[in-house]
This record gives structure tokens, C-alpha cells and sequence, in this order.
């Protein structure tokens, strides 16, 4: 029924900083994304960043977590160790060592459970993040 | 003694205990994600929060605020007056 065009796509998706500037440091310089738009949007600005192997592809938004709700809702999910979205990498563990050479800190060392490997990092914007591959 | 035996009579909190044996110093993510797939367990996340709790009132588990995060620990100390009850003194007994 649907025309090509008319199929949903993901093209953006986003996760709620604390700080944009930070957030902008930790995911370029740290997790190696590349920054792809930066426009000043009232207050704030529409940040975002893409996977360096695929700048076309979907564009990750480094969104201000301003609203009242986000704190609470962001606390209570970094406190029970609960990632807010997740990643993927070719290998969790060497991702793991590497970031762990630059200072991040992880809430989950890299775990095997069945098919999947994860690891839990904090991104230093109020957000756990997951990295995950599949054997 | 009593809570520590109650707390143990329970299956999925033998298995929480078994996971921090594996790993000690867990999230309540990481406890559910192990239970899940490692067990095949379908409790919720607020059942495990449940079963931690019995845990920790019995002493089995230990939490520890680090920063912003929660941490669970294994903490076998209360099974100890259980190997002073009966094991170690049937050990006596069998070497007399």
C-alpha cells in the first residue's frame, strides 16, 4: 500500500545532556562520533552527531535536558544502572579498554549474556549508555 | 538465623546470590539483564528490587551508594553461625 517514500524512517534519535557543550566533547572526542549540525535554536542549539563510517546515516541529537520531569527521571534510571539508549561496536571489550584508558567510567564491566555482549558507561551528561555487539 | 533462612528459601534469590558470586557489585540492571538470560527468569525489574530487599534485610546483600549509582554486594557472613552450628562441629565429631 505504502510507496517507497512514504515508509517510516529513523533518521534522528536523541538523548537528554545535561550540558551541551560537555556532551558535545564526550561524544566526539571521547566516543568518537562526528559532530554533524550546530544550529542555535532559541536557548540552546540543534546539536547533533553521526557515526564517522556513516555520515548519511542516522544522526544522534545532543537534546538539553531542561524540562523539569528529565532530572528525576534521569536520576532514578542511573541510580538502578539502567541504560537511557545503546550503541553498537565491533567488540565490546577492546571499546571498553579504550574508553577506559581515556577516564570513563563504566557501571558495567563488559558481560557475555547469550548472543550479546554489553557494557554499561556514564556519559557525564546524566545518561548511562550501553555498548553492545553480537556473537 | 531465621530471616537468612527465609530469604535463601526462595530460588530466584539463590540465583541473585549465585550472580554476584559470579560477579560481585552489581546494578539492578545488571541483576535483572543476568537473571533474564542467564536463567531464563522473567521477574520484573520491581519483583528483583523485592527479592534484593529480603536479601538485604537478611544480610545477604549490602548496597553501596557510589556517586549517583547503586551497587549490590554479596555478603556471606550470615551463613557463617551455619557452618559454626552444624558443619564445623560434625567436623569436630569426625575426627574424634
Amino acid at each position: 500500500m505504502a510507496e517507497e517514500e512514504d515508509d517510516v524512517r529513523i533518521r534522528l534519535t536523541s538523548v537528554l545532556v545535561d550540558d551541551q557543550d560537555r556532551a558535545l566533547r564526550f561524544y566526539t572526542e571521547i566516543l568518537g562520533f562526528e559532530k554533524k549540525h550546530d544550529v542555535p535554536l532559541g536557548e540552546d542549539r540543534w546539536l547533533t552527531v553521526v557515526s564517522p563510517d556513516d555520515p548519511d546515516g542516522v544522526e544522534l541529537l545532543l537534546e538539553p535536558s531542561g524540562h523539569p520531569a528529565a532530572k528525576p527521571f534521569k536520576d532514578a534510571l542511573v541510580a538502578d544502572g539502567i541504560p537511557f539508549t545503546q550503541f553498537a561496536v565491533d567488540d565490546v571489550r577492546k571499546e571498553y579498554d579504550r574508553l577506559r584508558d581515556l577516564g570513563v567510567r563504566f557501571t558495567q564491566e563488559p558481560t557475555t549474556m547469550g548472543q550479546t555482549t554489553t557494557a554499561v558507561l556514564d556519559d557525564t551528561c546524566g545518561n548511562l549508555i550501553q555498548l553492545a555487539h553480537q556473537s | 538465623m531465621g530471616d537468612v533462612f527465609k530469604a535463601l528459601a526462595d530460588p530466584t534469590r539463590r540465583t541473585i546470590l549465585d550472580e554476584l558470586t559470579a560477579r560481585d557489585g552489581q546494578t539492578l540492571f545488571e541483576i535483572c539483564g543476568r537473571l533474564t538470560t542467564n536463567h531464563g527468569l522473567t521477574s520484573s525489574r520491581q519483583a528483583v528490587s523485592q527479592h534484593l530487599d529480603v536479601l538485604e534485610r537478611a544480610g545477604l546483600v549490602e548496597t553501596r551508594r557510589e556517586g549517583r549509582y547503586k551497587f549490590h554486594h554479596i555478603n556471606t557472613d550470615p551463613l557463617e553461625p551455619i557452618i559454626e552450628r552444624w558443619l564445623r562441629r560434625r567436623t569436630t565429631c569426625g575426627s574424634d
